[in-house]
């Protein structure tokens, strides 16, 4: 064998694995040492290399024995360290709940191991998934493993599935349970030039994944395919009797809709995503992007999506409300972490205080505003209103087409150091792409199209209506093979 | 309308979160700035539009109201600053 081990798609391990030219056991190992190599990279929070032998070994004995394996037997994942894992500790990458281990299993993550999957472990991400770029967590940045002009790296991997990112686009996983809220799963994966979905709002249960704001928060995979992003997201998603929002329908096989052909297909063209200040490289990989699928034989049609400059103050309005109101449960009462007081009150304030890091806080606070008495209807109800306005231009854009197509981030990887010069409200801009998808809770796949001049990729995103991600992958596949997006990042080509 | 050094205290007292005073004057400043960043939405005419509170498509559902996770009282008490025979444990408040 002279595969590399950790650059495999998880669709080739698959195949290996099966005709057995491989052991689970061997593609752990390899990922393991991998990690070890890029610890500098600060991609996991938590490393769980026995845990993950054992279950390759329990794996591997299962495949030699003829017993039903599950779909994804063997492959080794991590897992964003916002999802509950039973037994194995759980930050949300924040000071408050660094010594949390829950005695209970995220849903999703559990499908996951029902799959056959391996977890290396829990990789980074914002505090709370509050932020861009990593830099929010209480573990430290983590390093975009695509280097800079002077081949350094010092550029951020996104968020908050940063961690995430990094970790697949270096080969330190094959694939990765990412969220979104905002843009979580999409902006990180277009700074790391790799593919990652969103799918509809009510695809996955949110059971067991720590809170932030509940009414946009959605799993999702990020890996190196289309094809495993669908075979992640077929695993992942499904009815939850756990959370009341998954809704009761049948899981299709997403990597049926991988048929290569898009003829005839519609796919709209958002005339307010091209404003004038667009970063004019973005623009150009859009417009590759259009004429792909032109060539492919979709007819391209301009579409409107009036409201859509609206969408970062609604999200932030929307997201801070329900983050102050999920986050209220951090009490020095259940969760591990308290500092003393004089008062009971006194007791929460300082937990709070000692355990949230400034943006969070400033989330929380901004929401304990926007819901305050006086402002309620001002603020958070207006908000809401004009949310449901960005959600019928979805609904209207789709009577006419059959998927969109837009840029996923309006910049490509940002250093952390002009991360750190930036006001609260520059960084919020970053999401400029993808809080509509996220507020109509329509599914979107983020995917690498091509290099910017400055050496680092450049994503697009294909949204598509309510529950139907196969129209997603259908489009997404199509432009993957055409893009022919191939490239490594610094850390990988050594 | 401005968020204050008053707002900020009344509203650090409600989120139960107290900091020092330059960090109050820092984040009255933010949190000024993104007000003013979402003060746009006041140009939008919400006449007759209802608040979208949820885009899940499943309608909300009752479930039985019981135990199904099997008793997890002292595993979930592991986690726990502090607990008491089986309960949580909070600082004494009345004497």
């Amino acid at each position: 064998m002279t595969t590399n081990l950790t650059d495999l798609h998880i669709s080739e391990a698959l195949s290996l694995l099966d005709k057995k030219e491989i052991s689970s056991v061997e593609l752990t190992k390899a990922h393991l040492e991998e990690m070890e190599k890029a610890r500098f990279l600060n991609a996991y929070i938590t490393e769980t290399p026995e845990l993950a032998l054992t279950q390759a070994e329990q794996s591997d004995k299962k495949r030699a024995s003829g017993e039903k394996i599950g779909r994804l037997e063997g492959i080794p994942i991590a897992n964003k360290d916002l999802y509950c894992t039973k037994g194995v500790k759980t930050t949300a990458a924040s000071k408050i709940l660094s010594n949390f281990v829950p005695p209970y299993e995220s849903t999703v993550t559990q499908n996951l191991k029902d799959a056959g999957t391996i977890m290396l472990g829990k990789v980074n991400t914002d505090q709370f998934a509050m932020g861009g770029s990593t830099m929010t967590s209480y573990y430290g940045v983590t390093k975009n493993p695509w280097a800079d002009e002077n081949g350094e790296y010092t550029l951020v991997p996104g968020g908050s599935s940063g961690g995430s990112a990094a970790a697949v686009s270096a080969g330190l996983c094959m694939g990765a349970t990412g969220s979104d809220t905002g843009g979580s799963i999409r902006q990180p994966a277009s700074f790391c030039g790799i593919t990652g979905i969103k799918p509809t709002y009510g695809r996955c249960s949110r059971y067991g994944i720590v809170a932030f704001a509940s009414s946009l928060d959605q799993a999702g995979p990020m890996a190196r395919s289309v094809e495993d992003c669908a075979l992640l997201l077929r695993e992942m998603a499904g009815y939850d009797a756990k959370d009341s929002t998954v809704v009761n329908k049948a899981v299709p096989d997403f990597t049926a809709a991988l048929t290569g052909d898009i003829k005839g297909k519609k796919i709209g063209i958002p005339k307010e995503y091209r404003s004038k200040d667009l970063n004019p490289e973005i623009a150009q990989a859009w417009d590759k992007g259009i004429e792909m699928l032109k060539n492919a034989g979709a007819e391209i049609i301009e579409i409107s999506l009036p409201h859509t400059k609206y969408a970062l103050p609604v999200y932030y309005i929307v997201a801070c409300a329900e983050a102050s109101s999920n986050l209220a449960r951090y009490d020095g009462v259940r969760y591990t972490t308290r500092v003393d007081g004089n008062s009971l009150d006194e007791m929460y304030e300082n937990t709070r205080s000692d355990g949230f890091g400034p943006e969070v806080i400033r989330r929380i606070l901004l929401g304990t505003f926007v819901l305050s008495a006086g402002f309620y209807d001002a603020y958070y109800t207006r908000a809401q209103r004009v949310r449901r306005l960005i959600y019928n231009d979805f609904i209207e854009a789709f009577k006419q087409v059959d998927a969109i197509l837009a840029p996923a981030a309006p910049t490509t990887a940002l250093s952390y150091e002009a991360m750190q010069n930036m006001s609260p409200v520059d960084t919020y801009l970053g999401d400029v792409f993808t809080t509509p998808a996220s507020l109509a809770g329509v599914p979107s796949l983020a995917l690498p199209i091509t290099i910017a001049k400055n050496g680092l990729p450049i994503g697009l995103q294909v949204i598509g209506k309510h529950f139907d991600e196969n129209t997603v992958f259908q489009v997404s596949g199509v432009l993957e093979s055409l893009a022919g997006f191939d490239k490594k990042p610094h850390h990988v080509k050594g | 309308m401005s968020f204050n050094e008053t707002t900020i205290k009344n509203i650090s007292k409600l989120a139960r979160l107290k900091f020092p005073a330059d960090q109050e004057e820092k984040f009255t400043e933010d949190i000024n700035s993104i007000l003013n960043w979402v003060e746009e939405l006041k140009e939008v005419n919400v006449d007759g539009i209802e608040p979208l509170i949820s885009v899940s498509l499943q309608e909300p559902w009752m479930r039985k109201d019981e135990v199904t996770t099997g008793d997890l009282q002292q595993e979930l008490l592991m986690n726990a600053p502090d607990a008491v025979h089986g309960f949580y444990a909070v600082p004494k408040m009345v004497e």
